[in-house]
Parts: C-alpha cells; structure tokens; sequence
C-alpha cells in the first residue's frame, strides 16, 4: 500500500516535471534567440535519430548502419516534392518513404545474423548513395538540388513535435507486450521462437516504425541546408551518430540515449567549425570507452550509483 | 575487340591484385580474430602516407618503405589486439556480443585514426611519381607501377600461403580460424595467435597502402573506400576463406573494370549489388563453409 502511493506520487512528480518542459520546449521561440532555437532543433534530431536506433538495436542488439539511408530518404522527398506539396504532408511522406523502404530491406535482411546484418545496412547506404549519384548525373545533368526554405520557428516545431512523438512511441513500446517480446528475441532467439512471437514479422515492423521518425526528421532538417547533393544526404556519419550517441548514454533506460545526444551535439557544436578534427578525434576516443568500460552507458552508471546510495532505503524485492 | 577485352581483364588483374592483399588482411583480422575491423582502411592510408612521406621527406623508395610500414603497422595491431580486443573478448558474454562490440570500438578507432592522420597531415590530396613507365602489354599500355604493384600483390599472398600451410604458427591460425577454443584446448596459445593475425592483417593493410602509393593519388580519407571493398571482397570469397579472399580480389578487380569500361559511375554500385545480392543468396561465398 504504501509502496503503491510512493510509486504514484513518483510518477506524478516525474509527469509534472515533464509536463513543464514540454511547456517549456513549446513556447521557447517565442523568447529565446534565434542561436538557442536553432540549437534546440539539432539537439531534437538528434534525439530523434538516436532513439530511433535505440528503439530497434537496443533489444534486439542487431546494429543498424541504416540511420543515413532513412534520413537521407526524407532529404530527398522534401528536396524533389517540397516546392509542390504543403510542409506537414512532405514530412509525413517522408516518414513512410523510409518506413516502406525500413520494411523491404528488413523482411529481406532481418534473417541474416549479427554483422552481416550490419554490413548489408551499411552497404544500403553506400548502394542509395552512389546509385543516386549516378542517376543525378546522367539523367538530371546537376549533382545537386535545391531545398524549400522553411523559417527555423516552424523547423522548430515540427522538429519538436517528431522528438515528442518518437520518446512516446518509444515508451510505449518499452511498456508494452510487444517490446517485451523483442526483449526476448534480443536474449534468446530461439526460446522467443518457441514461446510462439513471430520473430521476424516483430522485428521488421519495429525496424519500420523506428525508420518513419528518421524519415520524417530528415524531411523537415533538409529544408535547413536549402542545398542537397547525394554526398550530403547519405553522409555516413548520421549513421555512425546515433550508434555512438546511444551507446555513450546507455540502451538500459529511456534517457540514455536522450542523454548521449544532447551532449554530443551541444559538443558538436562548440567544436566542430574550429576543431572539427578533434571533435571526431573526441568522438572516437569516448566511442572506444564507452564500448570498454560503460557497458550499461551513462545512465547505467547513474543507476548503479543511485541504487548503491539508495541500497539502505529500499531492500531488494 | 578482342584486344579491348584482352585490355579491361588485364586492367582488372592489376587491380584485383590490391583488392586481394586488401580482403586477405581483413580476413586474417574478421575470419580469425572475429573483429569486423572498420579501421581496417585507415592502417591502407597510414602505409600510404608513410610511404609518401618518406619518399618526399627523404627520397625513400616506396618499395624499401615497405621495410619500415609492415613492421610498423604489425607492432600496432599487434599492441591493439593485446589491449583493446583481449579486453572485449574477456567482458562479452557470447562470440556474437563480441563481434558487435570488437565491431563498435573498430568505428572508434576509424574515428582516432583519420583524425590524428587529419591533424598530421592535413586533407589535401597527396601523389609522387615513380616507375611511371609506360609499358607495353598486349597491345596496351600500363604503367610499370602497376604491374610492381600486381608482382607484389601475387608475391605477398603466395608467400603468406606458405606460411599458412607450412609452418607451426600457420597451422595454429588455421586451427583458430576453425574453432578457437578447441584450438585453445589442444595447446595454441589462443590470445597470442589471434594478435598476431590481427597484427599481420594490419601489416597486408600498410604494404598494400605502400603500393598503391606509387599508382595513385593519396589523402587522409582515402580509407574508407578500400575497407568497404575488402569488407564485399571477404563476403563474396567466404568468411574465414583466406584463399577464397585471394581469389574473391581478382574476382571483384575483374568486375570492376568491365563496369568501369562501359560507365566508370557505376563501377562502386556494381560493387554494392554484387554485394547485397550475394548476401542475400549465397552469404557464405564462394569458399566459405
């Protein structure tokens, strides 16, 4: 009973705190600068990209290199259909470009086990990204497009409210029998099977919810850049990104991978224009740490201090 | 048209003699030692710049850099896979976790690389020139370089092949390569053979950056390229296949050049649909198991 009431009052506490920083987040343009609205929007994609990937490799441990391949997907939508369609309808195609392309290569792939899984992603990438090329130059005659241009508020908002929708979708699919059951065919393949979860139908649609949010973002980001070419579209780097951002902050929890993006692009960003070498110098080094020492990431380190704090408060149940 | 033919196969074979020392050291470093090395690339470029640099600093012949690189770049490996992937090995629970992890702390070491290469030397597009001869072959021309470059290619994979098939340490990374713990159990010292295939993986890495210094134009972010086609390169020779990687080079030097002949921007896509469609059909390649 009494345990009933702290675990409520707790979830009333942590929903107020959020309530009042979505408030926040929400109304922020209308009296931050135009720097920290700017900032924010990156910080968002990054959030989303993130958790995105987290959302699909976290359970099922199987790395996706196919972030680039989706977000460059929503570059091009918003880059060949942006200047004919209103900005919400491009970014919701773009979303379920990336979904349709996450489904195909997922029911095509998704048997294959552990690094050829990776290198196949990979290898999409790299295939989307030269074969684009090719086309560009030899039926369009220019390597590049140009991109509608959106004012950074609504890219703000729009931004904003992706980030919002891929932390609920992935709550709820940590919450629900469907994330458990990935849980399980990330721990023991076969056992899953034998319990009767459809491994692979499970684990395609939740590499194609995961790929809509990337999709989406890249849509709406592209509009930031007003010029896009293959090479800037399928950088790989917002492939390797993610993986880094997520492992830094820790699969185990929600905020994890929250927690490794803000701080990686708030680093981005004071790095990258005069030290840009040493930012990915930096990036490398706590990459090969964090696979190293923080297995659990950031946020495990929190909870394992926080429950050694904590361990003469509550036994263990 | 058959001089044209004779021509795209033999321009292919100079090439696929690169590929194939390239795909022979990843598969040392992933068919062996289980580490899909995604830095494997950035060990090409070292040798490379090295070379360059030597030669440019102090008149070097690349050929006798090669003395200094593939020591060099063994030490390194070797030193690598002490400290960073015989720790992974000992935290990861299964093989499978480990490939993942030895897979993520590879990125980071592509990341450390090219960066501290970047500081270094900056990321202009670097070249020297030597042997640059035309010679005549078949009724075309080739540079002298290049067919160093293939003798080297064919003198290095025939010279590991003995090593592989006649001596001790030879044998004990055959027998790692089959089953490392079986192979620990029957008395190979399993941590000290795994090193050592990662060291000369990154050592074939280095003499192949060596040579394709002297063909071709050289800078810090030339890497990446050349670990994609070593990665496509194993695949389709079959994982853990040394002599399947030999081969598999020629294979996709051959391929290349046909495409490059009828549209040179399609070669890398050739590649890639080479790629996926093999690991869709055939994942365990030409030689694989």
């Amino acid at each position: 009973m009494n345990n009933l009431a702290l675990i409520s009052k707790n979830f009333l506490v942590r929903g107020a705190i959020l309530l009042v920083g979505l408030v926040v987040l929400a109304t922020l343009p209308f009296y931050s600068s135009i720097f920290a609205t700017i900032f924010l929007s990156t910080v968002f994609m990054y959030i989303v990209l993130t958790l995105s990937w987290a959302i699909f490799s976290g359970p099922t441990g199987q790395i996706s290199l196919a972030t680039a391949a989706f977000f460059g997907i929503g570059i091009y939508i918003s880059a060949t259909l942006g200047n004919h369609l209103p900005l919400l309808l491009v970014v919701l195609i773009g979303g379920l470009a990336s979904t349709g392309m996450a489904w195909l290569v997922g029911s095509l792939t998704l048997r294959l086990k552990g690094v050829y899984f990776t290198i196949f992603t990979f290898g999409l990438l790299e295939l989307m990204k030269y074969l684009l090329l090719w086309f560009e130059v030899s039926f369009t005659g220019t390597r590049g497009r140009f991109v509608v241009v959106v004012d950074y508020n609504t890219v703000y908002f729009i931004m904003l409210a992706i980030m919002v929708l891929t932390l609920l979708t992935a709550y709820w699919i940590r919450r629900s029998k469907f994330g458990m059951a990935l849980q399980a065919i990330g721990q023991q393949e076969e056992a899953a099977e034998h319990i009767g979860i459809n491994i692979t139908l499970l684990k395609v649609s939740t590499f194609a919810i995961s790929a809509f949010f990337i999709g989406a973002a890249g849509a709406i980001m592209a509009t930031r850049w007003t010029y896009v070419d293959p090479y800037i579209a399928f950088n790989m780097n917002y492939s390797f990104t993610p993986v880094l951002m997520a492992i830094f902050g820790g699969l185990g929890q929600l905020g994890g991978p929250v927690l490794g993006a803000i701080i990686f692009t708030y680093l981005e960003q004071i790095l990258i224009t005069k030290f840009s070498y040493y930012y990915m110098l930096i990036f490398g080094i706590v990459m090969i740490i964090s696979v190293l020492y923080l297995p659990n990431g950031l946020a495990g380190l929190t909870l394992q201090w926080r429950s050694r704090v904590m361990r003469g408060k509550y036994a263990h149940s | 048209m058959i001089v044209t033919f004779l021509d795209i196969v033999i321009a292919g074979l100079l090439l696929g003699g690169l590929y194939a020392i390239i795909a022979m050291g990843l598969s040392l470093q992933y068919g062996v030692a289980r580490v899909l090395n995604i830095s494997h690339g950035e060990f090409i470029m070292l040798g490379a710049i090295t070379t360059w640099a030597l030669r440019t600093a102090f008149g070097i012949n690349p050929l006798l850099s090669l003395v200094l690189c593939g020591p060099a770049a063994f030490i390194l490996g070797f030193f690598l896979h002490r400290t960073l992937f015989k720790r992974l090995m000992a935290t990861s629970a299964s093989p499978g976790i480990f490939e993942g992890n030895s897979m993520l702390a590879s990125f980071g070491l592509l990341f450390v690389i090219q960066n501290l290469a970047l500081i270094a030397w900056k990321s202009d597009i670097k070249g020297y020139s030597y042997l640059a001869i035309p010679v005549n072959l078949g009724g075309a021309l080739f540079g002298a370089n290049r067919l160093v470059t293939l003798g080297f290619a064919l003198l290095i994979g025939v010279a590991f092949y003995i090593f592989l098939t006649r001596t001790r340490m030879g044998k004990g990374i055959r027998a790692a390569a089959q089953d490392p713990s079986t192979a620990g159990l029957v008395g190979v010292n399993i941590n000290r053979v795994l090193a050592i295939c990662f060291g000369l993986g990154a050592a074939m890495a280095a003499s192949a950056g060596m040579l394709i210094s002297m063909s071709y134009p050289v800078n810090t972010a030339m890497g990446m390229e050349y670990t994609i086609i070593a990665i496509i390169v194993v695949v389709l020779g079959g994982l853990g296949s040394i002599p399947g990687s030999f081969i598999g080079g020629f294979i996709l030097g051959v391929i290349g050049s046909i495409v490059t002949y009828f549209d040179p921007g399609l070669a890398l896509v050739a590649y890639y649909l080479i790629f996926i469609l093999l690991l869709l059909l055939k994942p365990t390649g030409l030689m694989g198991k």
